[in-house]
Formats: structure tokens, C-alpha cells, sequence
């Protein structure tokens, strides 16, 4: 392949960067108000005309992690001082702390179910990506166009089935379930992206390895899946995003034992008043994770997106 | 070392048909030229022996043994692609220990790393042996891929083109380096290549593939002497032997269509009158260029030659070969 690139004049570069910089501010705004918010006192948090300088305060932090009650004389004198930085923050509220709350293990949850579905998606993704794009399937162009059309209604018009399904079968409320059904939602996409980024590799590789002395699964685990690496890490990605973010089946089929962090995090409104800091925190938190696992993956990201386009 | 036989294997791809009915014998200790044009089978040949193609009828078997139903890692061959062949996310020396620390060798790391530098040694590659594989020019990666054959000790060596994108120099410093190791290892190989020098200067012997056909297999000689059709005979020789009308020159026999005239077997001086369109000077020897009545004939002549063109010359057949009307050799 060969093309031609006319260096950009200063003043087209300047522009372009103008652009850029303009879309990053546009886009980055509401990351940013969400993790200010996080840090302001519940009436800096719904000020109006909205406040930009404010006195920092972990108060939303504290009240995302515990449980409170409003302190009667009785509790107060029965508790005794303040022992902690975080009881201080609820004193002054009046109120004290009667337990951890739920988002630690919400979050965790979130954890599990988001890289367990990845982990199994992208398992069984690679290796049916590849035996399409290596062997002769019968039927391979209507099954991979059946795996396709999994993926063109939106999920939650199946959602009732589902859901009796998963009754019927116990999974309702279970990690098991929650991995399970995001695995399958994700696989069409794993399986058509991996299969162009296998499809990429050229096949002497394995016709080489197969040679010399290794078998099909260790030529397929030592020769392919290294240079596949690029369009793996992609593809976890957006596998990651999409079941970490899941709202519609979350909020449907889990409740008090496999609850994900996002069907939480709005019921935090609700425990005393509008606790907008709070629920800031609890989102900032909860964008932590897809944040670092894009980031430690970005080398390869960046080299998936721009795959196919090296030198043939 | 082994025996490689073949016999009547037939291979098609969809309504190709590949290979038809090839049977071959190659020695031990054989080195074997496949030659023959794009689309001939060769590589068809090759693949079917390593056992990464299945044949669809016929027999291969290597030293003895029935290679139906073996994986290529069972067979115990070795093989030198054409191109792509380089793990890329591998260094230059992982590269050459890949095949050693298959589960088949599983060689001790001392033993790995005398070979892997005996190898580097004799390829010119081992001031690279820590490079990756991706950070080497073509020749270079060329040669890293015949010496993770040559690491080996496998009972036949499969090479598919592997000079062919290295320069002139390297090609035929590499080409007596291969018919050393080769000659002194005892090794059996199979060779495919459409240079016919390769072809002449290192085979043992060569087989002619046309259209998936074994046409002739024999020693170089054989081939260039003694071919035995139209097809076979412009396989070898440069400049390629000139086909005429057998009626060209008076003395053919009574079926023969066509007459062959390689360069030696026409002599200069006497005979029929030809003018002389163009003279190649090559330094060690001179391409004439003739016309022939309305025939072009292409021959070679002293290097020193004073002729130019616009010049008249006699020529005439000497122990040509005739060929009859679908190309078969005759006489």
C-alpha cells in the first residue's frame, strides 16, 4: 500500500488544534462537574447561578459510604466525642454513623460482572473468531451473520423473556446470571472484531509454528494470540464499557445480592434528601476502573484503531 | 534423512485441479529442484509433503512411512516460506530457538544456544540475533527464516523460493552455502524455485511440473540434454531454446512439427543466411539476436565478437532436438 502525505500548512495545524482542544473542553465539562460536585457541601452542590470556587469537603464521600440517622440527645451523649475525621463531618449534620452503606458492595459487584463478562467474552470470542476466520465452517457466512443479528434489536426487547428465563433457572439475582447474559450480549460484537483482527494475520505464521513441532492450540497460543494482542485489548474495551455501564438488565434482574454499582447509585438520592454530592462521589468512583483499564491499555487501543493500516 | 515418495497424489482446490496423479521418488540425501511456472503445483508439492495440505488421492511417504493422517510436527520436516514467515513479536534469536523448544525437541538450553549460534554464523545474522525480527530488511529476515530450518535436524528440508528477495550477491553466496550444508549433512531437500541457475547449480535432480503434471524428473543434465517435450526444454537454458517449423531447416524427420535449437546446437559459419538484428554484449558472452527468414533466433557467440547490427551470418542445426505437433520430444 502506498499513499502520499502533503504536510498541513501552520495555520491549518493551529486550527485543527483549536478544534481539538475545543471538543476536549466540551466533552471533558461534565466529567468535570460530576467529580466537582463530589467535593462540595450539599448547598454549594444545588447553588444557583452554580458555584466554581467552593470549599472542598469529603462530606459527600463520607455520606456515599455510610448509613446515617438523625442523632437524638440520647445517641449523641451515648456515642461520646467524635473519634474520627468522618464521624466529625456527620456530627456537624447532626446525624450519626449506624453502618457502612451498600456501595462498597455494589461497586465490587460492578467489579465481578464487569471483568468476569469480559474475561469470558473475550475467551470464548478469540477462539470462535478464529476457528471463523481459519477453518471451514459449514454455514460460516449465515452463522456469522446470525451472531451479527443477535445484536440488532436492542436488548431490552428481549428483556421480559429474560427475565422468566432466568427465574425459571435460578439466575435471576446471581453473579453467574448478570455475567452470563452480558457475555452474551457482547459476544457478537467480540466475535466480528476479533475476527477481522485475526483475519489480519497472515496464516504462515501458524503454517510455520505447526511445522515447527507445535500443535494447532500452541501454535494458536504462542504464534497468534501474541499479535492479536492489539485487537484483544480493543475489543475488551469496549466489552468492559458496555457491561460496566448496563443499566435497563441491571436494574430488571438484580436487587439485593448481585446489584451493580449503576442501579445504586441513584437510590443514594433518596436517603436523606437530595444528596447530590454523594451521588457525585459515587459516580466518580464508579468511572474509576474503565478509566485505568483504558488508559493501561491505550498503547494497544491506539494501534487497533489504526490496524490494517501497516504495510502489507 | 529419508526417502520422500509420492505417489500418484492428486490435490484440487475447488474446481482447480492442483496437483493430478504426481508420483515422485526422491532420494535420501537428494537434493530435488521443483521447477515450473506460477499455478505448476510446486508449492501444491511442498505443502503436501509438510502436511499442511491433505492430498485428496495418492500417497506420501517420508523415509518409509505413510504420512496419512500426521500432523506437519510429527512428520519432521522443516520449511523455508516464501515470504511472512518471521514471528514478529518475537526477537531475531527467539526467532531460531522457536523450533528447538517445541514440545517435539525440547532441546536443553546449552545445546540451543550452540546451534542457534552455529546457524547465526553461517547466515551472516549474528550481530542481529537480539533485534526483532520486524527490525530487519527483507534479506535479512530471508535469511532468519532459512536458518530456523537449518537449526534443525529434520528428515527433509521443504524450501519454497527462499532466495528469491535476497540481492544478487547474497543469492549466490547462500546458494553454495545451502549445497554445502546439504552436501555435507546428507540432508534431504525439496526445492522450488523458477531461477533456473538455482535450478542447475545445486540440484541433485529436477522435476518438471506443467499444469499439476510431473512432465520429467532427472538429474539437470537429463533435463537440459535430453528433455522431453517443448515444455521441459524451455524450463532450463538461457537464452531459451529457439522453436522453429520443423521445415525451417531441410533433415527433419517425417512427424516432426517443431525443431529446438538451444545455442550450442547451432553452429555458426555455414549453412542458412540470417541478419543479425541486435548484439547483447554481456561481457563473459554475446547474445545475437537473428532473424531467420521471419523466425527470431536468439544464440550466444564469442564474447569479443566484432559482428553489429545489419551483419549476415550462416547458421545451421546441429544435433537438434524435434519436437512433434502437441510438443513431445521425437528425436
Amino acid at each position: 500500500m502506498s499513499f502520499s502525505v502533503t504536510e498541513p500548512s501552520a495555520r491549518t495545524k493551529w486550527f485543527a488544534g483549536l478544534l481539538v482542544v475545543g471538543y476536549a473542553i466540551v466533552t471533558l465539562i461534565p466529567l468535570l462537574w460530576i467529580i466537582a460536585t463530589g467535593f462540595k457541601s450539599p448547598a454549594d452542590s444545588i447553588a444557583y447561578p452554580p458555584v466554581v470556587v467552593f470549599e472542598p469537603t469529603l462530606e459527600g464521600y463520607v455520606n456515599l459510604f455510610t448509613d446515617r440517622t438523625r442523632a437524638t440527645e440520647g445517641m449523641l451523649e451515648e456515642a461520646g466525642p467524635p473519634t474520627t475525621w468522618y464521624e466529625e463531618i456527620v456530627r456537624e449534620r447532626g446525624t450519626v454513623i449506624t453502618g457502612p452503606s451498600r456501595y462498597g458492595e455494589r461497586f465490587l459487584n460492578s467489579v465481578i460482572i464487569g471483568f468476569g463478562s469480559t474475561a469470558l467474552c473475550m475467551l470464548l470470542g478469540t477462539m470462535a473468531a478464529y476457528a471463523f476466520s481459519r477453518f471451514r465452517v459449514p454455514l460460516k457466512d449465515d452463522l456469522l451473520f446470525f451472531i451479527l443479528s443477535t445484536r440488532m434489536m436492542p436488548p431490552i426487547a428481549v428483556a421480559i423473556p429474560i427475565f422468566l428465563m432466568f427465574r425459571s433457572l435460578g439466575l435471576n439475582d446471581t453473579h453467574l446470571g448478570m455475567i452470563l447474559l452480558y457475555t452474551a450480549v457482547n459476544l457478537s460484537l467480540s466475535v466480528w472484531l476479533l475476527k477481522g483482527f485475526i483475519d489480519e494475520i497472515p496464516i504462515e505464521y501458524e503454517e510455520a509454528a505447526l511445522i515447527d513441532g507445535y500443535t494447532r492450540f500452541q501454535a494458536f497460543y504462542k504464534v497468534v494470540l501474541p499479535q492479536a494482542a492489539t485487537g484483544i485489548a480493543s475489543t475488551a474495551i469496549f466489552c468492559l464499557i458496555f457491561a460496566w455501564n448496563e443499566y435497563a438488565f441491571a436494574v430488571l434482574l438484580t436487587s439485593g445480592n448481585a446489584q451493580t454499582a449503576p442501579p445504586f447509585i441513584p437510590t443514594i438520592i433518596g436517603v436523606a434528601g437530595k444528596d447530590w454530592p454523594a451521588v457525585a462521589a459515587g459516580a466518580t468512583i464508579f468511572l474509576v476502573p474503565v478509566m485505568v483499564f483504558t488508559i493501561l491499555l491505550r498503547k494497544h487501543l491506539l494501534r487497533g484503531i489504526t490496524f490494517g493500516a501497516v504495510r502489507k | 534423512m529419508a526417502e520422500v515418495v509420492l505417489h500418484n497424489v492428486s490435490k484440487r482446490f475447488g474446481s482447480d485441479t492442483a496437483l493430478d496423479g504426481v508420483s515422485m521418488t526422491v532420494p535420501d540425501g537428494a537434493f530435488v529442484v521443483l521447477l515450473g511456472p506460477t499455478g505448476a503445483g510446486k508449492t501444491t508439492t511442498l505443502r503436501l509433503v509438510s502436511g499442511l495440505e491433505v492430498p485428496d488421492a495418492g500417497k506420501v511417504s517420508i523415509g518409509g512411512r505413510d504420512m496419512a493422517g500426521l500432523t506437519p510436527a510429527q512428520r519432521d520436516v522443516a520449511m523455508v516460506f516464501q515470504q511472512y514467515s518471521l514471528y514478529p513479536h518475537l526477537s531475531v534469536r527467539e526467532n531460531l530457538e522457536f523450533p528447538l523448544k517445541s514440545p517435539i525437541l525440547r532441546m536443553p538450553q546449552p545445546e540451543i544456544d550452540r546451534k542457534v549460534g552455529e546457524v547465526a554464523e553461517i547466515l551472516q545474522i549474528s550481530h542481529k540475533l537480539d533485534n526483532k525480527a520486524t527490525a530487519l530488511s527483507g534479506g535479512e529476515m530471508q535469511r532468519v527464516s532459512i536458518g530456523r530450518a537449518l537449526v534443525r535436524n529434520p528428515s527433509v528440508y521443504l524450501m519454497d523460493e527462499p532466495l528469491s528477495s535476497l540481492d544478487a550477491k547474497l543469492r549466490s553466496d547462500l546458494r553454495i552455502e545451502l549445497k554445502n550444508i546439504q552436501s555435507h549433512s546428507g540432508a534431504t531437500l525439496l526445492y522450488v524455485t523458477h531461477d533456473q541457475i538455482e535450478a542447475m547449480t545445486m540440484a541433485t535432480h529436477v522435476g518438471v511440473l506443467d499444469n499439476g503434471r510431473l512432465v520429467q524428473f532427472g538429474t539437470p543434465r537429463e533435463i537440459y540434454e535430453n528433455p522431453v517435450s517443448i515444455y521441459a526444454a524451455s524450463r532450463l537454458g538461457q537464452p531459451r531454446i529457439n522453436v522453429l517449423p520443423a521445415d525451417a531447416f531441410s533433415g527433419a524427420p517425417d512427424q516432426a512439427a517443431f525443431i529446438g535449437l538451444r545455442p550450442e546446437q547451432i553452429l555458426q559459419g555455414n549453412g542458412q543466411e540470417c541478419f543479425v538484428e541486435r548484439v547483447e554484449h554481456l561481457g563473459d558472452q554475446t547474445r545475437l539476436h537473428l532473424k531467420y527468414r521471419t523466425h527470431d533466433v536468439i544464440t550466444v557467440t564469442d564474447a569479443h565478437t566484432e559482428l553489429t547490427h545489419g551483419d549476415i551470418i550462416k547458421i545451421q542445426p546441429a544435433n537438434p532436438f524435434y519436437f512433434d505437433a502437441a510438443g513431445a520430444r521425437i528425436a
